[in-house]
């Protein structure tokens, strides 16, 4: 059984073959998944500071009856209709978590629990109730696919082919995250670390809050087209959290997920072509592995680093004790 | 973003949201159902003739009484959303369980995923204890890696050229009406072993929930109790997979619970009504599903337990928002009857209690408000009996001269709010060293909230004092109670 599970590695058919053969699609795979982890470890970055990891991870799920309505509304699967959706979706959830917490004594870990869970069940409902009109699949959404992703309309900008519609959206995205991020850069950071020093210098945390919630919305479902609804928050958390355990520098961190980001499309395409699965999840585990890795290694707070360290002075304080006593 | 700050049209937002959504919801179910005949699947499924439904009955029960029992601890110990940590990384333990002999066997997927969810939980606390990442980023980490490996476990499986494989897909979303009999037997151990434990071990999971820090004090193994309800969790959680998936058993663990915490104070009376929560969104949910073929339970569960949330969020008997509105606006009536006595007080003082017949016009320059408030007030007053109407006029309409006088137990009530005012005046100047003209406003605010018995102290300690502050009496003892 084991044998079948886990197939033979072959270097001619894993690493070869997709970019000889196949290397118009591959490239472009990669690609994708390469901006959907970068713009979602940008910004995951300041979610993690924000300690809304979980937030996040409500949205992701709430998104579903977002785009669920707006696709039955304007029976289309265009950008902007789902745009708006996935930000409606995103504004409702935060504003339900809020609304628990505010009116009853429910803990903030409860309401975030009990709002994702139920508008997940709506969108579910929804879905499929209308399983004949709707053209996406629940369990597409929980785990899209990033070698589903349409390659062949491709956009052509005076006389040059560009690339396909989805990855130049998500590079869109990307773009523009990134420019917002370094517009806001300095609002984000006082807004992040100390809220109260941020209302001292004018800075209203409350709407950086927002913002940063909407474009969060628009993040996730700009990318669940490929990754699908759970996997964003991988994609959300991970980059971030190995930078962090390496340095403390906010830019650093922010250049180190992009790397990472990078590391997950392409190992993550690999690991999936050798395995023949699933590439989000390929990319999943290969940010697992990465950060397991990093958890070890890192050279300052690593796991072994800590252990060397902490047998090491030990050592050192017993062998001073016994010169003293000597 | 302004709305956000003003808490009333949050809430109106949110209600309204909610009500959009689930009508829809609503309204698709019912377009569905007219095509499948849901009556007679609905007869069908009360009367219980037929074993399938009993299964999924007992099964979506035993879920609801597991899960409310065990969600209760996450909830009042805010770890809620370890629950749904746990709930998606036994995904690759049921991958892995279901690789071992390529088909749905029970125990199996429950060894591989109860070792896959407390590996899980175990790296929550191993991550948070050696790095400086916060919980949050730990679960969401481990949340989301575990099912990218279960994913990628579950479409090799998909791709794999292997028989029986179609009962992997219900656990996404769960299908209440593949329980068989395997299924039911390892839930009802299941259930038994729960109850079991958590009545033996009562007094402890209790003492480390609500102060971890006197059960490690006298001695108890609070890391081992820990892991024993986390087990206990995964446990469930596992069983709970094939009726509402992977993605909702966390809402079942805390949505149950969290409108039991609405209810009640007591530990027991939470566990028994969130045991009771569960079993009836369990079963709500196994029966909507019913009505139709391609209905997924899970998320009919979820509802069911979201509903019985919402009533016990706005009408739960002393938390809920409704009965809160309710007393507040009682006592905002209370507060402005007893103003308004307060003033016709006042002018019977200004006349030397000479005058006992008032007029509207003066009672609404007194008490600064317009004739129309004015008539209101009276009116209430009349209704409780506490004044009566001496003009000829019409009760609905008094105009402007209308006249009015107080009767005795108005007058008495009207006595004890200008005594309670004046008391805690003297109280303040004379005990905390207030200055004379800061009083006023904090007694204004104290007069409705005295009691007898707090009253009867204050005035020994005063030692039955006969004027204010500003040297205006005192109503006298026996001028209230008599």
């Amino acid at each position: 059984m084991r044998d079948q599970f886990l197939p033979a590695f072959s270097f001619q058919n894993a690493i070869i073959e997709p970019w000889s053969l196949y290397f118009d699609s591959t490239i472009w795979i990669v690609t994708m998944g390469f901006l959907v982890a970068a713009t979602c470890g940008l910004i995951g970055c300041f979610i993690i500071l924000r300690r809304m990891a979980l937030v996040g991870d409500a949205i992701s799920h709430s998104l579903l009856p977002g785009i669920t309505l707006a696709f039955l509304l304007t029976n289309s699967r265009d950008t902007l209709p789902m745009m708006i959706g996935a930000i409606a979706a995103g504004v409702v959830t935060v504003a339900l978590i809020e609304a628990i917490r505010q009116s009853s004594r429910i803990k903030p870990d409860a309401a975030i629990g009990i709002v994702f869970s139920s508008l997940f069940a709506i969108g579910v409902v929804l879905i499929s109730a209308y399983a004949d009109t709707v053209d996406l699949d629940a369990e597409c959404v929980l785990y899209g696919e990033i070698g589903w992703i349409p390659l062949e309309d491709r956009i052509v900008l005076g006389g040059h082919e560009i690339g396909p519609l989805p990855v130049i959206r998500m590079a869109v995205i990307g773009l523009i995250a990134l420019g917002l991020l370094l517009t806001f850069y300095k609002e984000l950071l006082v807004t992040s670390f100390d809220a109260g020093l941020a209302a001292s210098l004018g800075i209203n945390p409350g709407r950086y809050q927002y913002g940063l919630t909407l474009f969060l919305s628009v993040v996730i479902v700009s990318s669940f087209e490929s990754v699908g609804v759970i996997l964003v928050i991988a994609m959300l958390i991970f980059p971030g959290a190995t930078s962090m355990l390496l340095t403390d520098r906010l830019p650093r961190i922010l250049w180190l997920s992009a790397g990472f980001s990078g590391l997950y499309g392409l190992l993550g395409f690999h690991l999936a072509t050798w395995l023949d699965a699933s590439i989000a999840g390929g990319m999943t585990v290969v940010a697992g592995i990465i950060f397991t890795l990093v958890w070890i290694l890192a050279p300052k707070r690593g796991l072994l680093v800590k252990f060397v360290f902490k047998s090491h002075s030990k050592g050192a304080r017993t062998s001073s004790i016994e010169t003293q006593a000597g | 973003m302004r709305i956000f700050q003003n808490r009333k049209a949050r809430n109106l937002l949110a209600i309204c949201g909610f009500l959009i959504l689930c009508s829809l919801s609503q309204a698709a179910k019912i377009g569905e159902l007219t095509d499948t005949n849901w009556q007679e699947q609905a007869i069908e499924f009360w009367t219980m003739q037929q074993p399938s439904v009993r299964m999924a009955v007992v099964g979506t029960t035993l879920i609801g009484l597991c899960c409310g029992i065990l969600g209760s601890f996450l909830v009042v110990r805010k770890l809620s959303l370890l629950g749904d940590t746990l709930s998606h990384a036994v995904l690759p333990g049921v991958a892995a369980g279901f690789l071992w002999n390529a088909s749905k066997d029970p125990w199996a997927i429950f060894i591989g995923a109860t070792a896959a969810g407390i590996l899980g939980v175990a790296l929550v606390g191993w991550i948070r204890s050696t790095t400086h990442l916060k919980e949050d980023s730990a679960m969401g980490m481990v949340l989301a890696g575990f099912y990218g490996l279960g994913i990628t476990m579950t479409t090799m499986i998909q791709n794999m050229a292997m028989g029986n494989k179609s009962g992997l897909d219900k656990f996404f979303f769960g299908q209440a009406s593949a329980f068989n009999e395997g299924d039911i037997q390892l839930l009802a151990i299941i259930s038994i072993i729960t109850i079991a434990i958590l009545l033996f071990f009562y007094k402890e999971f209790l003492t480390i929930s609500f102060d971890a820090g006197f059960a490690k004090g006298s001695g108890m193994p609070a890391k081992v109790l820990h892991y024993a309800l986390m087990a206990l969790l995964a446990f469930a959680v596992v069983v709970s997979l094939q009726a509402v998936g992977v993605v909702l058993v966390s809402a079942l663990l805390i949505t149950p619970a969290a409108a039991a915490f609405l209810l009640t104070d007591r530990m027991h009376w939470m566990l028994i009504l969130a045991a009771t929560f569960g079993m009836l969104s369990g079963v709500l949910g196994a029966f909507i599903s019913y009505l139709s073929n391609d209905l997924p339970t899970g998320p009919f569960i979820v509802l069911g337990a979201t509903f019985i949330f919402l009533l016990a969020i706005y009408l739960g008997p002393r938390h809920g928002i409704l009965p809160k509105a309710l007393r507040r606006r009682k006592q905002r009536k209370r507060i402005a009857l007893e103003n308004t006595l307060k003033a016709i007080f006042h002018l019977c003082e200004r006349s030397d209690f000479e005058r006992r017949v008032f007029e509207l016009n003066e009672l609404s320059r007194e008490r600064n408000i317009s004739l129309r408030q004015t008539e209101r007030e009276v009116a209430n007053l009349a209704k409780a009996g506490m004044a009566s109407r001496q003009s000829k006029d019409s009760p609905l309409e008094m105009s402007a001269q209308g006249r009015f006088k107080l009767t005795s137990s108005g007058w008495l009530r009207a006595c004890e709010i200008v005594r309670n005012h004046r008391l805690w005046e003297l109280y303040l100047t004379n005990a905390a060293h207030y200055r004379v003209d800061h009083v006023h406003d904090d007694a204004e605010e104290i007069e409705h909230l005295l009691g007898e018995h707090i009253v009867k102290r204050i005035e020994e300690r005063l030692q039955n004092p006969i004027t204010d502050p500003h040297g205006r009496l005192i109503p006298s003892r026996e001028q209230v109670t008599v």
